[in-house]
C-alpha cells in the first residue's frame, strides 16, 4: 500500500482537502448561459420557420429576456472574482488556449445580437416598450433598421447561440486535472439542457396560447429525452475512463451526491417532468406549471452537481496529517 | 529543481524559509512537505517530499488563464502571476493537477511558488533551497548539460509527480 501524508499542512480550506474555489455563482452562471442561449435559438428558429402566429412569444419577445438572464449571471459571475476591480482585464487580452477567455470576447457578439434581434420584433412583443424607444432620437430608425435585417440577425443567433450553449460545458471540460469534467459529452450535454430549459420557460411563459405551449412541450420532450441519453453516455464515459474518473463517479453511486443527482436532477428534473410533459400532450390535466419549473430547476442542479463533482475529483490526495488509527491498521495487517 | 529524497528528513525548513523570504500570508504556504509510506508492516519505507508548485513546461494553469496574468519568466519554465492582470477567476487553481496555487492573497489575487524568482535573477538559489539543512535540493537549468542539476539527474533514478497529465513538470525527485 502507499500512503501519502501531509507533514507540513497546506492549511488552505479551499485546495484541502477537496478544491472548494466555486460554490453557487459559477453554476449560476453557467445555468443562465445555457438558458440565455437557449432562448437565442429558439427565438432565432422561430422567426426563420416563419412561426410568428403559432409562437409569438418565442418569435417577438424570448430573445428581449437572453441578455437580461445572461447579464444576471454575469452578475453572479463577477461576484466569485477574488480580485473584482481588475475584471476589464478579461479585454485586454485575447488568450487562445483559454475558454474562459474565448468566453469573454464571445459575449461581445452575444449582447448585440440578441438585443439586435429583440429590437426587430420589439413592436410586435413589447409595443410599449417600442412605443418608448421611438420617441427617443433615432429610436424608430434603429427598429425599422433592425426589422430589415430580421432573418440575418436571426441566422447570427441560432450560430451564437449555440455556441454559448457549447462554451458553458467546454468551459469545465477543457479543465483536464479535473477528471469529472474532462469529457468532451459536457458541451453538448450543457447545450441540450439550456435549450431545454429554454423551451420549459417558453412554455410557462405562453401558458395561456395552446398552440405555442403545445409546440414548446412537444420540443422539450425531445430535448428531455436528448439530454437523457446525453447524461448515460457521459456516465459511461467516465465509468470507462481513467482510474480518477472511475474514482470521481464513486461520488452519485452511493457518495454524497447520489441524491442531489439521482432524486434532485435526474429524477425530478428529468424522469417527472417528461411523464406530466407526455401527460400534458395526452389531455391528462395536471398542474401543468410543475412540469416547466422542474425542468427549470433541474437544469441549475444539474449544473451545480457536475461543478461541485468535477472540484471533488483530482489525480492525487494526501491524507491531512498524522493518523494513528492507520498506524495501528498497519500495524494489524502486518501481523 | 531537483531534490534528493534521500537525504530529506522532512525537517519542514523549506517551507519556513518560504514563509519567511516571501512574506507568505498567515494559514498560507506556497510549498509543503509530504511523508509517504510504502509497503506492509514492518517492511515498510519510507520517503519524504518537498513538494511546491511544478512550473510545468505544458503548465495547464497558463493555458486556462483568460487575461495572461499566468505567465511564464522570461525564457525560463518559472510560471509567474502578474497580479495587476489577475481578476481572481480561480480558473488556474482548478487547472492545476497538483493543486499548487494558494486560493488568493490577501491583496486579491491568485499566488503561488515563484522559485523565488526575485532571487535567481540576482544569481541565488531560491529561499527553500538556500536554506535546507540536509543540502537535499538543487536548483538550476535543466537545458545546460552541465549544470549541478543536469549532472544529478544524468547519475541518478528519478522521478517527476503525476507524469500521466502530459504538464512535464519541472521538479524532480532523486530515488
Amino acid at each position: 500500500m502507499v500512503e501519502e501524508i501531509l507533514v507540513t499542512l497546506r492549511a488552505n480550506e479551499k485546495v484541502d482537502p477537496t478544491l472548494a474555489i466555486w460554490g453557487w455563482e459559477v453554476p449560476l452562471y453557467l445555468y443562465l448561459g445555457g438558458l440565455a442561449a437557449g432562448l437565442m435559438v429558439f427565438a432565432a428558429l422561430t422567426v426563420l420557420q416563419r412561426r410568428d402566429e403559432q409562437a409569438p412569444f418565442a418569435a417577438s419577445r424570448a430573445v428581449l429576456w437572453a441578455p437580461v438572464v445572461l447579464s444576471v449571471g454575469m452578475a453572479a459571475l463577477f461576484l466569485d472574482l477574488e480580485h473584482r476591480l481588475y475584471v476589464y482585464r478579461f479585454y485586454t487580452a485575447f488568450e487562445p488556449s483559454s475558454p474562459m477567455s474565448w468566453g469573454s470576447w464571445f459575449l461581445v457578439l452575444v449582447y448585440p445580437a440578441s438585443i439586435a434581434l429583440a429590437l426587430a420584433g420589439l413592436r410586435g412583443g413589447y409595443p410599449v416598450l417600442a412605443a418608448l424607444l421611438t420617441r427617443a432620437p433615432g429610436g424608430a430608425a434603429l427598429l425599422d433598421l433592425a426589422e430589415r435585417y430580421r432573418r440575418p440577425l436571426a441566422v447570427a443567433n441560432v450560430a451564437l447561440g449555440v455556441c454559448l450553449g457549447i462554451y458553458t460545458g467546454i468551459l469545465l471540460s477543457a479543465f483536464s486535472a479535473r477528471p469529472f469534467w474532462n469529457t468532451g459529452l459536457l458541451g453538448p450535454l450543457f447545450l441540450v439542457s439550456g435549450l431545454s430549459t429554454a423551451a420549459a420557460l417558453i412554455v410557462l411563459a405562453a401558458r395561456h396560447h395552446h398552440a405555442e405551449k403545445t409546440l414548446f412541450t412537444r420540443i422539450d420532450i425531445g430535448l428531455i429525452l436528448t439530454e437523457a441519453l446525453l447524461v448515460a453516455l457521459l456516465l459511461v464515459n467516465l465509468a470507462t475512463g481513467t482510474r480518477p474518473q472511475i474514482e470521481a463517479l464513486q461520488a452519485i453511486f452511493g457518495g454524497g451526491h447520489t441524491v442531489s443527482f439521482w432524486v434532485f436532477f435526474a429524477l425530478l428534473g428529468l424522469l417527472v417532468p417528461l411523464v406530466l410533459e407526455v401527460l400534458e400532450l395526452r389531455g391528462v390535466c395536471l398542474w401543468f406549471v410543475a412540469a416547466p419549473v422542474l425542468v427549470l430547476l433541474g437544469g441549475f442542479v444539474l449544473r451545480q452537481v457536475t461543478v461541485d463533482l468535477g472540484q471533488q475529483s483530482a489525480w492525487h490526495r494526501y491524507e491531512q496529517g498524522y493518523d494513528a488509527a492507520l498506524i495501528e491498521r498497519l500495524r494489524e495487517v502486518g501481523r | 529543481m531537483v531534490i534528493d529524497t534521500r537525504l530529506c528528513i522532512g525537517c519542514g525548513d523549506c517551507v519556513v524559509a518560504c514563509k519567511t523570504e516571501n512574506r507568505v500570508p498567515d494559514g498560507l504556504n506556497r510549498d509543503w512537505v509530504v511523508e509517504a509510506t510504502r509497503g506492509r508492516y514492518p517492511q515498510l519505507t519510507t520517503e519524504f517530499r518537498s513538494e511546491r508548485c511544478n512550473h510545468c513546461s505544458h503548465a495547464t494553469c497558463v493555458h486556462a488563464c483568460p487575461t495572461g496574468a499566468s505567465h511564464y519568466w522570461g525564457d525560463s519554465n518559472i510560471v509567474l502571476v502578474a497580479p495587476e492582470k489577475c481578476t481572481g477567476c480561480k480558473a488556474c487553481i482548478a487547472a492545476c493537477p497538483y493543486d499548487a496555487r494558494l486560493i488568493l492573497h490577501p491583496d486579491g489575487y491568485i499566488d503561488k511558488c515563484t522559485f523565488c524568482a526575485h532571487r535567481v535573477a540576482r544569481g541565488l538559489d531560491p529561499a527553500c533551497v538556500a536554506g535546507c539543512p540536509t543540502h537535499c535540493m538543487h536548483f538550476g537549468r535543466t537545458d545546460d548539460p552541465a549544470s549541478a542539476v543536469s549532472r544529478l539527474l544524468a547519475s541518478r533514478s528519478h522521478k517527476v509527480l503525476l507524469p500521466e497529465t502530459g504538464n512535464e513538470p519541472n521538479v524532480f525527485y532523486l530515488g
